[in-house]
């Protein structure tokens, strides 16, 4: 699989690390959340059969976090 | 002999020699192992995998089921495939293939090649793809898997406007041809995996295309009677390309069984070759060999009898059965890269459905056939023997599959060609099924009254032919399998006879025996010498991030459980990080080198994981902190002097410094030069003595130790590895993260409350308030003493309250840590236990095999617990 980093252009996947699921925020005031907010931050994340925006780190090359959305059936990938 | 007078594209200026089972042959340049059994009159190669039946050649390809022999330690080759050479030396296989105990003694390299358009076939469809490429100045790689390119082309006529064609391709200079390349998977965007066969070994291309262009033609498929597996049986189209491409005759009386147009030109070259054909027997005219007859060489005779007339039947004899039922378009490639088939009722085949991008189907593989001279065809798949006995009707050669077995998946009631391919084997052997799973389709669809497009084709998968582990290993194997990773003083461990153990890719010296020395008596020797007088350990393999910045206190109280604001430049913290879910990650020492410039250890390995996650939130969560990170592991060396005589030894080394408990106190940091070395010291302890990390650069850090090493010999100094190490920290009861926690484990649970912080937030900290991580039966870190101080835990033992419970025994723990034995002159241990502060003192018991291990639970620390001497 090629992943479009935004710094380094297309690169192979073993270059890269997963971060899972995008665009799950992290709760503005952790300690004021209740169980079910906190857990639903700490444990749930989707997982469709299409689209999806997730993260991944370009470990092996300029280390940078971004978003992609990639399409778990075809493994197309587009940038965020 | 059956080799023909002229023709073919064969060398025969001087004769090759070769032998199979034992007996020496003679062939020709050119020739493949098959076509040269067939010029010396070899009709049986193997015998099949289950009914030991006689096989011969089947085929002229990549798809052969039956002619698979053994050639040095390629246990299972097709000769179709095996390219002549002097003395080459091959046995047909009985059976099954066995893998080779021997190591593969091939040379393996791996190739990345980039291009605009990867062309796989080097037939007419292919070559004219890739002259159509080539014109516009694009990269165009074209790989082919026969020792020419041409295809079908070869010895039919085309030898002109192949040889143009090559010659215009092989000027140019962005186009490269690689032949015996064989393209076995095509993978996300375009990433085209070719096996390329070279003298004593072979290449593994990874090829990343823009588009690729699938030219793979067709394999002919057989019709399927009664006994269709004898040698002398062959598919029409290989027969021909061994009489014009080989110059050789594959039987001298032939019968040709067809439903389509395709064996016209096959009947005329035999005819031509002088082979006699004795008759063509055609489904479209109502006539099917039902049965065959032969002998310990093949094929003897064959019985023909009417489709729908009377039971009429007339034999004639024969050594050569060519059967063609039609085309498969090779789709391997496009169904791979997930193109969709559609089964068109006019050809009798799967030809690509919708198209896919950057994927261009051309010729035979698009389900052009004219090539092929299929023309009219009419379906045809099963002729019915006499009665009900389907067992000698061969679908797949190779597993020696029968329509009896379909029948048999079918009468189960299934029916989905994947569950029925499961179930009989169909396609599933080292061919793949190249000339059986169409037919197993057709054969469902008959049975179960459905249209065969209904009942589709199973999932092509890669690889497309077998592909040798070699191969995929390339030199990634031995010393080249996964990097190594040694530290600066590695050579001084090599010479002092270090046993090493790996840890992640480092080498780290476990134990440093004397002369005839085991582990426990190694260990034993250097635990006392780093309790009662001096030892020294390569530390080096620590993970080290540096960092800066004027946010980086701020960070730090944020990614570690405790506070590093009130640390003053010049010391350390050790300290404690949770992932969210507030599970211990990862313990390191903290250093304060300077105005926000700050160094963090880690575990050895852990440091690229701990790297990442702090990039993780420096940029996805906190990108308005002004912190950069850089990992400096592999720019230190790191020199544990340790024992109650480290003090003398730094002394020594360091004459100006002042060394004194008051002037440099337990976690303080000071820098300074020994014999031209700049040295940063620290008085940190992983084994709980008095102890002086001494940090230079990697170009010094050998240097240094050997330093230490002089003035320390005076002293008795001995160096130390790992287990000693563990037993240290462990007597002491220091956590190792990943050996006590396991991503389930709080700091709470390992009685760390003291270095989780209440004032200031972290990750993780809210975690360490929910209801199932605040319970306070969790399981906590405890010691474990065995009732018999000889008998050794086994790490990983599941631990039980009751000596001799009834099933089912509830676990209440499990031991993470056991030694034999140290400084306490007994085994112990530590373990993680269910409710384990609340048992000090009571017996729990491990079951082992046939006997049961009694412990008594203590406190998680079993030396100096008052730290007197690590502060000494």
């Amino acid at each position: 699989m090629l992943i479009p980093c935004p710094w380094c252009g297309d690169r192979e996947d073993i270059e890269f690390k997963y971060g899972g699921a995008a665009q799950v925020a992290y709760p503005t005031d952790p300690q004021s959340a209740d169980d079910a907010h906190w857990a639903r931050y700490v444990f749930f994340r989707p997982n469709p059969k299409g689209t999806m925006a997730e993260r991944w780190v370009h470990t092996a090359g300029c280390r940078r976090w971004f978003n992609v959305v990639r399409d778990t059936v075809t493994h197309t990938i587009r940038p965020a | 002999m059956s080799r023909l007078a002229s023709g073919g594209r064969i060398d025969r200026t001087g004769p090759i020699r070769f032998s199979f089972n034992g007996t020496p042959y003679r062939a020709y340049q050119g020739d493949t192992l098959a076509s040269a059994l067939l010029a010396n009159d070899v009709r049986v190669i193997a015998h099949s995998a289950t009914y030991a039946r006689l096989r011969g050649v089947f085929s002229a390809g990549v798809e052969e089921p039956n002619a698979l022999v053994h050639v040095g330690h390629d246990t299972m080759l097709r000769a179709t495939q095996v390219e002549l050479f002097d003395g080459l030396e091959a046995i047909g296989l009985n059976g099954r293939g066995r893998l080779s105990s021997e190591p593969d003694a091939g040379r393996y390299d791996k190739v990345y090649a980039h291009c605009e358009v990867l062309v796989v076939g080097g037939g007419r469809a292919g070559i004219t793809a890739a002259l159509d490429a080539s014109q516009t100045g694009d990269r165009v790689i074209v790989v082919d898997e026969q020792a020419e390119l041409g295809g079908r082309l070869l010895g039919a006529g085309w030898n002109e406007w192949l040889e143009t064609s090559l010659a215009t391709l092989q000027s140019q200079p962005d186009v490269r041809l690689i032949r015996r390349a064989t393209a076995f998977g095509h993978y996300d965007q375009h990433l085209v995996l070719v096996a390329e066969r070279r003298p004593g070994g072979g290449r593994l291309w990874q090829v990343r295309a823009k588009r690729v262009v699938v030219a793979t033609g067709a394999h002919e498929r057989p019709l399927i009677f009664a006994n269709n597996d004898r040698p002398g049986i062959m598919l029409a189209g290989a027969a021909r390309t061994y009489v014009n491409r080989y110059g050789v005759a594959p039987g001298t009386r032939a019968v040709i069984f067809t439903n389509n147009d395709s064996t016209d030109l096959v009947a005329a070259d035999l005819k031509r070759a002088g082979i006699v054909v004795e008759g063509i027997v055609d489904v479209r005219a109502g006539e099917a060999v039902v049965d065959t007859g032969g002998d310990e060489q093949g094929l003897r005779s064959v019985l023909i009898g009417s489709l729908t007339g009377p039971d009429a039947k007339r034999e004639i004899e024969c050594d050569l059965l060519c059967v063609s039922g039609g085309f498969n378009p090779t789709l391997h490639l496009f169904s791979q890269a997930q193109g969709r088939l559609r089964y068109d009722q006019g050809l009798a085949c799967f030809v690509p459905d919708a198209r896919l991008p950057n994927v261009d189907v051309v010729g035979a593989a698009a389900g052009d056939l004219g090539g092929r001279g299929q023309g009219t065809i009419m379906p045809y798949w099963v002729v019915p023997g006499d009665g009900q006995d389907w067992s000698r009707h061969f679908v797949d050669l190779e597993r020696d599959v029968t329509v009896a077995d379909v029948r048999r998946a079918l009468g189960t009631g299934m029916q989905s060609v994947e569950h029925i391919k499961r179930f009989t084997t169909i396609g599933t052997g080292s061919d793949q099924g190249k000339t059986a799973g169409i037919n197993e389709t057709a054969i469902v669809a008959t049975q179960l009254g459905q249209p065969v497009g209904a009942v589709g084709v199973t999932t092509f998968r890669p690889p497309y032919v077998p592909v040798s582990f070699g191969l995929m290993a390339g030199r990634n194997r031995g010393d080249l399998f996964d990097p190594i990773r040694v530290t600066a003083v590695h050579p001084w461990h090599v010479g002092h006879g270090a046993v090493f153990e790996n840890v992640g890719q480092w080498k780290r010296p476990w134990y440093f025996p004397r002369h005839d020395e085991d582990m426990e008596a190694a260990v034993l020797r250097e635990c006392h010498a780093a309790r009662e007088g001096v030892a020294v350990m390569d530390a080096s393999t620590l993970g080290k991030i540096d960092i800066q910045g004027p946010d980086a206190v701020e960070f730090l109280n944020r990614m570690y459980t405790n506070a590093f604001d009130t640390l003053k430049v010049g010391s350390c913290r050790y300290g404690l990080m949770c992932k969210a879910d507030g599970m211990v990650f990862d313990d390191g020492v903290v250093m304060h080198l300077g105005p926000d410039h700050w160094l963090a250890t880690t575990t050895t390995g852990g440091a690229a994981a701990v790297l990442d996650w702090m990039e993780e939130w420096l940029q996805t969560e906190w990108p308005d902190l002004r912190v950069r990170l850089t990992s400096v592991t592999d720019h230190w060396a790191d020199v544990a002097v340790v024992g109650p005589r480290s003090r003398e030894v730094v002394a020594a080394l360091f004459p100006k410094l002042a060394i004194d408990a008051q002037s440099f106190p337990f976690m303080a940091i000071r820098e300074g030069e020994t014999a031209g070395i700049p040295v940063r010291l620290h008085r940190i302890t992983f084994s709980g003595e008095l102890a002086y990390e001494l940090w230079t650069p990697s170009w010094y850090g050998l240097k240094l130790w050997e330093a230490v090493m002089a003035v320390g010999e005076p002293l008795g100094i001995i160096p130390y590895g790992t287990e000693t190490m563990h037993v240290l920290r462990a007597e002491k009861g220091y956590i190792i993260c990943g050996q006590e926690t396991d991503g389930t484990v709080t700091p709470q649970d390992l009685g760390m409350s003291w270095i989780v912080s209440k004032k200031k937030a972290f990750i993780g900290q809210r975690s360490h308030r929910r209801s199932d991580t605040a319970r306070p039966d969790r399981k906590h870190l405890v010691g474990l003493l065995p009732v018999d101080g000889e008998q050794l835990l086994p790490e990983g033992a599941q631990l039980v309250s009751q000596p001799d419970g009834a099933a089912p025994v509830k676990m209440i723990g499990h031991v993470t840590s056991s030694y034999r034995n140290g400084t306490l002159g007994r085994s112990f241990a530590l373990a993680m236990l269910q409710s384990g502060r609340d048992r000090l003192g009571s017996t729990v018991y491990a079951p082992l095999n046939g006997h049961v291990v009694a412990a008594t639970v203590t406190e998680p620390i079993f030396y100096d617990k008052d730290n007197a001497r690590r502060d000494s």
